[in-house]
């Protein structure tokens, strides 16, 4: 069985090796895709349409659903590099409602 | 205030229009697919979807839709030691992503502290320069988040967050040197074609010190095992900075700027900073530590072909195999120890497929007794460096390299 199959093996390894040599520069080809995009909104809760509205323009739900149960002091300061450090169009008066959902839905325990 | 209202009327329009649009994609080709996976995270979450619903790539764990953060499914690792385009992880930060390249329109520019400004097209990178090849890990600076305690924010990844390719492309040095670098440089930033959603939100940047953008293994890469880069890995240029975190691998690569004092930009100077301590290891809580950019990678090892929870054969050999990288050197051994790190034995290497690269190992073991086994793996890369047996840890989650531990069962 094995002997049967080495002179198989040995041919392709020649004609690649023949292949590399000779190989031309890749061709590269233009692209067009569609990305796909996620309809997911926060839980229903206090607080839900405001992290809903300020939130979901720059990321999906998931990347916040998929974090660990954190303090509200981190939450805040997660809020708070969103606001500052991305320039998240935050409404003044949803920072509040936003980390207390946060820290509803993904407080430490 | 009117400028804010008419920015979230904006936003609210582009992801209704992008909605839309996925919506009538989503019935052919469901973003959902069929299955599921629980990433051991402590205390969790950890149920991800497993998505196919991304073009040009296969089966990856879903982390984010949109920007995308894809993960490849460890298995994935078992099967060789270059990770397949269509399941290579992806990263992006920012979700203005371009989805049309057109290869006659693009161009890379190359300006700053320069003599010559330059405009090249991708027939001039790829017809007018030397072609270069090289096998090197592609880690983001988080891959294994997930897995630190206490936990951090950020993207929770187990550990596929990495991805080994051979990269073809030009050195970086061979396309700074067409434009004449002035002398008085001192770094190079890097930007690609994305752009953040908000526009005055940092446009995502990095930058290298000249000396190591002229080094000559700094490359731009237009290949990934043989093909051209799958969209959201970065078609049609990536930058290649071997050894170094996948941070400065900028994805889209469309400007180099020679910069003749340091950049102040956020994601160099702010962003991507680690604990400048061993290991970039601090206490929780601790602040009065000096923080610098995050750089050179740091060794790794891991079981590919059996995962915790399995059963082996008591009293019976069994195949142990995975892989292993050195970080900025190549691998010199592995080791591995089933109990509890108190021995070691060294693990047969696979080729050396080059020293940034994945390198597989192989052994073989016999559980002396019925009973729970801890399956532990150290790589010590070729510079003496070896994995560490307690985890660091950082607000970032950042380099976790830890001796890793697949705990089974013999029976």
């Amino acid at each position: 069985m094995f002997r049967k199959f080495l002179p198989a093996v040995i041919l392709l390894g020649v004609a690649s090796m023949a292949f590399a040599a000779r190989a031309a520069p890749l061709e590269l080809k233009s692209v067009k895709i569609d990305l796909p995009d996620s309809d997911r909104m926060f839980p229903d809760g206090p607080g839900s349409d405001a992290i809903n509205n300020n939130c979901l323009a720059c990321h999906s739900a998931g990347m916040v659903l998929n974090q660990p149960a954190l303090s509200k002091q981190a939450w805040a300061a997660e809020v708070a590099k969103m606001i500052n450090a991305y320039k998240a169009p935050v409404a003044a008066e949803d920072v509040g409602p936003i980390v207390d959902y946060l820290a509803g839905l993904k407080g430490a325990k | 205030m009117a400028e804010i209202a008419a920015l979230h009327h904006l936003i609210t329009r582009r992801r209704l229009l992008g909605a839309a649009g996925v919506g009538a994609l989503a019935l052919a080709n469901p973003i959902w697919a069929e299955t599921a996976i629980d990433l051991p995270l402590p205390g969790g979450p950890g149920a991800r979807p497993i998505t196919t619903g991304f073009p040009q790539k296969g089966p990856m764990i879903l982390q984010r839709t949109r920007p995308p953060l894809l993960e490849t499914p460890f298995e994935v690792f078992d099967k060789g030691v270059f990770t397949p385009n269509d399941q290579f992880y992806v990263r992006w930060h920012w979700a203005v992503i371009p989805t049309d390249i057109d290869i006659g329109k693009f161009s890379l520019t190359v300006r700053g502290h320069v003599n010559q400004t330059l405009s090249l097209s991708l027939n001039d990178i790829l017809q007018g320069l030397p072609s270069v090849q090289l096998s090197a890990v592609n880690q983001c600076s988080g891959n294994s988040r997930g897995l630190f305690q206490p936990r951090v924010p950020g993207g929770q990844w187990a550990n596929g967050a990495m991805g080994n390719a051979l990269w073809t492309g030009v050195r970086l040095k061979d396309v700074l040197d067409k434009a004449g670098v002035k002398p008085g440089a001192v770094q190079v930033r890097l930007k690609g074609l994305d752009e953040p959603v908000v526009p005055d939100a940092p446009h995502f940047m990095k930058s290298l010190d000249i000396d190591h953008a002229r080094d000559g293994e700094v490359m731009i890469a237009y290949a990934m095992n043989g093909e051209q880069l799958p969209v959201v890995n970065g078609f049609p240029l990536r930058l290649v900075v071997p050894g170094w975190y996948a941070t400065y691998w900028v994805k889209m690569l469309s400007d180099i700027e020679v910069l003749n004092e340091p950049d102040t930009n956020y994601w160099t100077k702010t962003a991507y900073t680690i604990p400048d301590t061993p290991h970039a290891s601090i206490k929780p809580g601790q602040t009065d530590v000096k923080m610098v950019p995050i750089n050179r990678m740091v060794p790794r090892s891991f079981v590919t072909n059996i995962a915790s929870g399995d059963k082996v054969n008591a009293a019976a050999p069994t195949t142990l195999r995975g892989i292993a990288f050195g970080g900025d050197s190549g691998v010199a051994s592995v080791d591995v120890s089933i109990d509890e790190g108190k021995s070691w034995r060294p693990t047969t290497l696979g080729k050396d497929e080059g020293k940034y690269g994945f390198r597989q190992w192989q052994t073989q073991f016999t559980p002396p007794s019925p009973g729970k086994y801890s399956l532990l793996s150290r790589c010590t890369n070729s510079n003496g460096v070896a994995q560490p047996d307690t985890p660091n840890w950082n607000p970032a989650g950042f380099m976790r390299n830890v001796v890793e531990s697949v705990d089974i069962v013999a029976a």
